[in-house]
């Protein structure tokens, strides 16, 4: 099949530590960008001048001209500006992107970097922005949510993302017990990760069951905890990948589906779209499951971790839940899953969620997880979801050198 | 029948649907009591939400057709927390997704069930609740008599 070579690699990555509380001053996500451009650049080893294409999310200070607002004040000219939208897949989705804007020749280094600070400077003539509670929902006229979904209540993300869960225990069976030791091995591996928000504090599967339950059969400590923070990596062509510091992890497969918004409206609500994408991306790169040394996999959800694993083939249709009972998911296990935390015990850093585990697979691959890092980790398989598993993007990252 | 009045208080907080004009005959027949969704002739396929061309084919040939609105529960949770503000007083919400036996689904609530009642694939039967001073009536469901 067609796709990408695998010589654009992530040269450099950064990602803040989780707060929940912000220990700096509020800062615009114009400056949040620059931030993170600066701390990937500076870890690349590289010079901001290399970088001539941008992928971003969006700009709190302005809803339109995102890729314009963000040359103009990094002061860096683009060949190649991307403004992506895929919700907790707009991560992954932007690597890509960078990397086939790499391969096609169009620029030589890319910036894809999410702000993940809700700490804004406010205005003290204007009002301020309130956040709504519609959250992943729009209720402006004539959208479909604001007319056949809020008014029923199904907005946010617990609703749908329980129902999921109630529709797979219809089909497949439940084990919660199972299902709670995704959320336990996230937080073993958030122990060895300082940045992580639940660094140093380990759960058992009886404080996830013993936890409230917030939507049947979702356990509060089986859901993300909001932080601030914000991460993101630099993609580069095979010259500057050579001049850079670190191991390059190049971008050898990915995939993309989307599939609906609302998941009512999914023609199988539990076999999701992460199943083609992952097809694709593991043609793509030419290797096989049992190749890939660490995954990280989007977990907004223990429910989402699961699905996740079964349809993009790492184990069987309907199997996930004694598959867990087998396997270990720490950084020390057979079967290493979001080594860093997750966003289930990193925390989740808004837009910048879906980045983290980009970030957590470059880093196993270039070898620099510390106390959590992976031996001889050469491969890493990637997940981004947005919307309520409606949108799915997977990577494979090779080492390179 | 008391199906509706939990949760048909006037509420400012509480968001209603505003009819459009391309879903405007689906809302008018809730408010008769009536549920009229979209039907593709070329493809054989009833269609929900409304649309203006049919999805996948794009074909130009949507027409209105009543059902009767019977269906079976796809999937459920019963939210121990509110999902927004205007249910934080409305607890539990049984928030559900019916599959009609015409073939599309439907996002709704139950009512008139209990939580431990609720089973995956039983049979549910409309319930129109009119929404009085805003002139809306919306499409609940609870338990068909069996």
């Amino acid at each position: 099949m067609t796709g990408l070579r695998g010589e654009a690699a992530i040269v450099g990555i950064a990602e803040l530590p989780a707060e929940k509380r912000q220990s700096t001053p509020p800062s615009f996500t114009l400056d949040q960008y620059a931030r993170l451009a600066k701390m990937v650049i500076d870890d690349a080893g590289v010079k901001p001048d290399v970088v001539n294409g941008l992928s971003c999310h969006g700009i709190a200070e302005s809803d339109m001209f995102a890729p314009a607002t963000l040359s103009e004040y990094l002061g860096l000219p683009l060949d190649f500006g991307d403004r992506v939208d895929l919700g907790g897949a707009t991560a992954a989705g932007m690597v890509w992107r960078a990397a086939a804007a790499v391969e096609l020749g169009l620029c030589e280094a890319v910036l894809a970097v999410v702000p993940g600070s809700t700490e804004i400077p406010r205005s003290e003539s204007r009002p301020g922005r309130t956040l709504g509670w519609y959250g992943a929902s729009s209720n402006n006229y004539g959208s479909p949510q604001a007319e056949f979904e809020i008014p029923y209540g199904n907005v946010g993300q617990n609703g749908p993302y329980a129902q999921i869960a109630q529709r797979y225990a219809a089909e497949f069976g439940y084990d919660a017990a199972a299902l709670a030791r995704i959320a336990v091995h996230q937080r073993q591996n958030a122990s060895a990760h300082p940045g992580a928000v639940f660094h140093g504090k380990p759960i058992t599967v009886d404080d996830v069951l013993n936890s409230p339950v917030i939507a049947d059969p979702i356990h509060m400590l089986e859901t993300v905890m909001r932080v601030q923070g914000g991460a993101g990596v630099l993609i580069a062509n095979a010259d500057v990948a050579q001049r850079s510091r670190h191991r390059p992890v190049r971008i050898k497969g990915f995939g993309e589906h989307i599939r609906f918004k609302t998941p009512t409206y999914a023609d199988d609500l539990i076999r999701t779209p992460i199943a083609r994408a992952a097809e694709r991306a593991f043609a793509m790169a030419g290797l096989q499951r049992s190749d890939i040394d660490v995954a990280s996999i989007y977990d907004c959800y223990t429910i989402t971790v699961l699905m996740t694993l079964e349809d993009a083939g790492f184990c069987a249709k309907g199997q996930g839940m004694a598959w867990l009972t087998e396997h270990d998911l720490t950084f020390r296990g057979d079967f290493p899953v979001n080594t860093a935390g997750g966003q289930l015990s990193f925390g989740q850093a808004g837009m910048a969620g879906g980045m983290h585990h980009v970030v957590d697979g470059a880093r196993q691959v270039m070898g620099r997880s510390g106390d959590a890092q992976v031996v001889d980790c050469n491969t890493a398989f990637v997940t981004g979801n947005g919307g309520i598993m409606s949108e799915q993007v997977a990577l494979i990252l090779v080492g390179g050198r | 029948m008391s199906a509706c009045a939990k949760s048909n208080r006037p509420d400012v907080t509480t968001p209603l649907p505003e009819p459009t004009p391309v879903s405007q005959p689906f809302w008018e027949a809730l408010r008769q009591h009536r549920v009229l969704i979209q039907y593709s002739p070329s493809s054989d396929r009833y269609v929900f939400y409304p649309r203006t061309l049919a999805p996948g084919t794009l074909a130009n040939d949507l027409e209105w057709r009543e059902i009767d609105g019977a269906g079976s529960l796809y999937t459920y949770t019963v939210a121990r927390r509110p999902t927004g503000p205007p249910w934080a007083d409305k607890l539990p919400q049984l928030l559900a997704v019916v599959e009609w036996d015409v073939g599309p689904r439907v996002s709704t609530e139950l009512v008139d069930v209990e939580p431990e009642d609720i089973r995956i694939g039983m049979r549910v039967t409309p319930v129109f609740c009119d929404m009085r001073d805003a002139g809306i009536t919306l499409l609940r469901y609870r338990p068909a008599d069996v």
